[in-house]
């Protein structure tokens, strides 16, 4: 048996001439195969990448399961920093415009993507999105995933970062139970801290199981109702923003 | 490690191609990885033999070529060459370069025997 091929070839002695070295010939033959390693979603989220580079938009996609209070987050956002940077949505939601109708109400252009029965966003809807807003050159775009922390977490959608969101009504542990998400996240924002007197939710606990999944995750406490914490998430996204060279 | 999730993909694409073509063995892979594909290629390289291990690629050579990364300046109008994303003009340092070239990421080809 020939060790370095497996051939089969008896091999008791090796008998080679230089440039030969198995003593006998393999006729291999070239298969041309052309195979994309990319899914279709990873060309497009590069296409949507590549746009808001040339366009100097930072696009932040917010993620968290149902109800954390990402729609929450925007409409008290958009208050302060509205008149600052230009900023439009992308809103994704199974069905209604409800949440499209919130942000339009706090001043900012926004459309609605209704996945129907899909449970994430992925870059094509984007692509039909910026087609149908479309967002000004140096501006900020938040892209407010459906509620689930699982599958949006795959998909690429050409954003400068994700944002996750755990509210305090949560587990502490959920960062270990969806460890993709919280790998994929930069920033992660703890919200509803104003319930955190009437819960037993333990923040450090939070964030130390979470830094166990991502040593690089930072975290930013707040709460959409009272405004708490927001200067620093605010000032975050004015660095963020201006460190993109967006400005 | 995202470049551990590619080399088992092309592993099993690379083996379900020998299959296909009722070869006995396979016995170089050739990929096509662009510089601004966002992989990196030692760890693609690194990954690859992992990957295989234990398979029937098991002795398989990974050959990857580097596909330089090129774009047009939209600003400038030139051919130029980029090597990060998002790309930046290296003459006249705009970030308006459409890539042309070096997003590649593509099982080129197998030879079996
Ligand atoms: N007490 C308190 N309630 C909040 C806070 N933020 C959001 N909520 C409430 O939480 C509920 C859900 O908030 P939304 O902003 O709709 O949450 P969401 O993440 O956009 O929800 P989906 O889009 O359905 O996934 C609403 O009743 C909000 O009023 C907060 O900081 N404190
Ligand atoms: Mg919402
Ligand atoms: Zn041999
Ligand atoms: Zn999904
Ligand atoms: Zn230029």
């Amino acid at each position: 048996m020939c060790d370095s091929c497996h051939c089969g070839e008896a091999a008791e002695a090796t008998i080679a001439i230089p440039g030969q070295p198995h003593g006998h010939q393999h006729q291999t033959r070239k298969i041309v195969v052309e195979h994309e390693l990319l899914a279709q979603n990873d060309h497009q989220g590069e296409a949507n990448r590549q746009f808001f580079a040339e366009q100097k938009i930072l696009a932040l996609n917010l993620v968290s399961s149902p109800g954390s209070g990402k729609t929450s987050i925007l409409e008290r956002t958009l208050k302060t920093l509205g008149p600052e940077i230009a900023t439009s949505v992308i809103e994704g939601d199974q069905q209604t415009m409800r949440d499209a109708e919130r942000i339009s109400a706090a001043g900012a252009p926004v459309v609605q993507v209704n996945t129907g029965a899909g449970c994430h966003l992925d870059a094509e809807m984007i692509r039909r999105a910026l087609a149908r807003l479309p967002p000004k050159p140096h501006s900020l775009l938040f892209i407010e995933n459906v509620g689930n922390l699982v599958c949006p977490a795959l998909f690429d959608l050409g954003e400068h970062a994700k944002v996750a969101i755990i509210s305090v009504t949560e587990g502490e542990d959920k960062p270990q139970k969806y460890p993709h998400m919280f790998r994929a996240a930069s920033l992660c924002l703890l919200n509803k801290i104003d319930l955190l007197p009437h819960l037993d939710f333990d923040l450090e606990l939070c964030k130390t199981l979470a830094r166990q999944v991502n040593p690089r995750l930072t975290f930013l406490e707040l709460s959409a109702k009272s405004g708490e914490g927001f200067a620093a998430w605010l000032q975050w996204l004015r660095d963020t923003f201006n460190a993109s060279h967006c400005h | 490690m995202h470049e551990m999730g590619l080399a088992m993909r092309i592993v099993e694409i690379a083996l379900a191609e020998t299959e296909k073509a009722k070869a006995s063995r396979l016995c170089e892979v050739e990929v096509e990885v662009g510089e601004v594909a966002g992989v990196m290629r030692e760890a693609l390289e690194f990954c690859l033999p992992a990957a295989a291990r234990g398979t029937l690629a098991e002795q398989a050579l990974f050959t990857i070529i580097a596909v330089p990364g090129q774009g047009h300046c939209q600003a400038c109008q030139r051919q130029v060459a980029i090597s990060a994303f998002p790309a930046q003009c290296p003459k006249c340092g705009s970030f308006g370069v459409a890539i042309t070239a070096g997003t590649e990421l593509r099982l080129r080809s197998i030879n079996v025997e």
